[in-house]
């Protein structure tokens, strides 16, 4: 490596570890948000269902008996205002009610869901306690896997939204910076390579990127096993194109702005919309079909229906081909009019 | 090599209705320290900007050590030393690393090590830009353009801002890069900068060259080498400049509101036949001053206005 092109990426890395701030957002901070997301959607085991029952006959008392040894029933006897007042303030979710000898009635809100439940969990433990038989047998497996959880849809958008947020920032404000106190002009004036100057932004970021994808993913997988079923050199390879294409909208976006100001503006326009419509959160498949050729087509879509792809799936390169084809086209289109329009002075 | 460091030929450049430059000549042999000074908005930073390939000229032609900014941008580039005014410089980095940064630029050039003690930073080798003082700042600045060990040395107001010790500072490194035989092109607006460092200097003036010769032969052009500056007591007199100019050993006499001021070749003439003229018309002195005439004097004479006014 040539002693400029080593300088000018120890320059960029310096740059980026004595700015405390850049550390956090861009390295810990996927990590944060991986957490309270991790927390706040964890997977709950079966809630159980509270209802009152009323009455004193013996159809009461067999009912009760019947919902007592159902598992997912908490049944408690009540007087009928305080079990009336029990379901409108939502503690429990259904009243049994058999003050009358030989018949049971249901008393709930059929708008609430968990109402709903209640009834029809209620009528199978007391039709079988008295005596019901199911026609057809069955049996239950439970299928809990890694892969089908909320944690694991969110941690490939967050790192797809990191390389993105990373590349354009990253980019984009160093050298919109360098613009504004005069330093790229000063680098100008000296025998200094553009391309080396370039280059150096992506040797660092490709440093850097390791890092971000290595902690994001490796503490996803430790703390709520996030699988990760593909390759992990085609993880990287998806990562590494991602990081060049959101890097050559960074320069792009940095190509002539003179003020932070400008920039800024236009890196929120550009990554805004991604946020929202690339599914990052939740599936870009909810937004209308009419627009979902366009959402498609962004680049961060393509970057985090691959990593879906490669993490979850465990699909390979040849099944994310489209995907690939979309990054390296934005790479090469942003690349290519950034150094026509850059302004070096 | 020629001898000539700079040959600038008709050079023009406006900013759409401003005429930044205005058929300007000029020519540095190497080995000089040359001058550009003038007041701010006179055309000197882009006078020098255009010299160091950074500004394109409308017209005219620029010669840097012999080669053209079109052919050979980038045999030039390891030639010239360059400092711009106002450059930040990444406040993150040490200055040890600016140096080295810039060091590796150059495909020759002097030691980092050298270059920070000759610019006495070698005890901030490892302090960040962003702790530096503006004179230190200024010097690693200076650094920046002499680690490609140049040979010719752009300066765009290079003590600007700073207080008299750094600049004093940097005018020893300026000399010592002059007395080694390389070529210095400066500009400023300090004309005891100019008298103290420059072989030659240029008094610009809207974009145009209004004198030029060695800084001695500039003031002695005024034909005087004091300049006596006085103001009166009481309501501003109507005195007749043509009285003034007929004193003792007076070359030419001005009125700038209130002040009088007198050139002279014989203070030990003039004071006398000033103070004998007042009192014939009964006139009584409030202030009364004279120096040693300096290029400020050379271009007041030569636009009616003050360098720091302009």
């Amino acid at each position: 490596m040539r002693d400029s092109l080593r300088e000018l990426t120890l320059t960029r890395f310096r740059e980026f570890v004595r700015e405390p701030e850049a550390l956090f957002w861009s390295l810990a901070f996927p990590i944060v948000l991986s957490v309270g997301l991790g927390i706040a959607f964890r997977n709950r085991p079966a809630e159980i269902v509270h209802l009152a029952v009323v009455g004193d006959s013996a159809a009461a008392r067999a009912a009760q008996d019947a919902l007592g040894k159902s598992s997912g029933i908490k049944a408690e006897r009540m007087e009928p205002p305080q079990a009336r007042l029990a379901l409108r303030t939502g503690k429990v979710a259904l009243v049994v009610n058999a003050k009358i000898p030989d018949s049971i009635e249901y008393e709930y809100d059929d708008t609430r869901p968990d109402s709903r439940m209640a009834r029809l969990l209620a009528d199978d433990a007391i039709q079988r306690g008295r005596g019901r038989a199911d026609p057809q047998r069955v049996a239950e497996r439970y299928v809990r896997d890694p892969g089908s959880r909320y944690i694991d849809f969110v941690v490939p958008g967050l790192l797809g939204m990191g390389l993105m947020g990373n590349g354009i920032w990253g980019i984009g404000f160093t050298i919109v910076d360098a613009r504004r106190k005069r330093l790229l002009k000063r680098l100008m004036a000296t025998p200094m390579s553009r391309a080396e100057y370039l280059g150096s932004f992506v040797f660092s970021r490709f440093f850097l990127l390791v890092l971000e994808v290595f902690l994001l993913v490796g503490f996803s997988a430790i703390a709520f096993g996030v699988p990760v079923r593909g390759s992990l050199v085609q993880l990287a390879v998806i990562c590494g194109l991602g990081a060049l294409a959101f890097g050559a909208l960074g320069l792009l976006i940095a190509a002539r702005p003179r003020t932070i100001e400008g920039a800024s503006g236009l890196m929120n326009l550009t990554m805004m919309p991604m946020w929202v419509l690339s599914g990052v959160f939740f599936s870009s498949e909810n937004f209308p079909r009419a627009i979902q050729p366009v959402i498609h087509a962004l680049p961060l879509t393509a970057v985090n229906n691959a990593l879906r792809a490669n993490m979850l799936r465990g699909a390979g390169l040849d099944v994310v081909g489209p995907e690939l084809a979309i990054i390296a086209a934005w790479f090469l289109v942003c690349f290519v009019v950034a150094l026509r329009i850059f302004r070096w002075r | 090599m020629t001898d000539t460091a700079l040959a600038i030929r008709g050079l023009h450049k406006s900013y759409g209705d401003v005429r930044a430059v205005s058929d300007l000549d000029l020519s540095v042999p190497v080995g000089e320290c040359f001058g550009l000074l003038g007041p701010n908005g006179a055309g000197k930073t882009t006078t020098i900007e255009i010299c160091e390939g950074l500004l394109e000229p409308d017209s005219g032609e620029v010669e840097v050590l012999g080669m053209r900014w079109q052919h050979d941008e980038h045999a030039l580039r390891e030639l010239l030393g360059i400092q711009l005014q106002e450059t930040q410089l990444s406040e993150k980095l040490t200055v040890a690393e600016t140096v080295r940064l810039f060091r590796s630029f150059y495909k020759k050039g002097r030691a980092v090590d050298d270059v920070i003690t000759l610019v006495q930073l070698e005890e901030k080798t490892r302090a960040r830009v962003g702790t530096l003082s503006g004179g230190q700042k200024q010097r690693l600045a200076v650094a920046c353009a002499i680690v490609g060990d140049p040979k010719l040395l752009f300066l765009d107001e290079p003590t600007t801002g700073l207080d008299p010790q750094s600049r004093r500072q940097l005018w020893d490194l300026i000399t010592q890069f002059r007395a080694e035989g390389r070529t210095v092109v400066l500009t400023t607006h300090y004309m005891d900068e100019a008298e103290r460092l420059c072989d030659r200097v240029a008094i610009v003036d809207h974009g145009k060259v209004i004198a030029l010769d060695t800084p001695r032969a500039l003031i002695a052009s005024l034909g005087a080498e004091h300049v006596i500056g006085f103001t009166l007591e009481g309501e501003p007199t109507p005195i007749d400049e043509t009285a003034l100019r007929a004193l003792a050993g007076v070359t030419a006499a001005r009125r700038d509101n209130g002040a009088f001021e007198l050139t002279s070749k014989e203070l030990r003439l003039t004071i006398p036949s000033l103070l004998a003229f007042l009192e014939r018309n009964r006139l009584r002195l409030a202030e009364l001053r004279s120096h040693s005439a300096t290029l400020e004097d050379v271009f007041v004479s030569l636009t009616g206005r003050h360098l720091r006014d302009a």
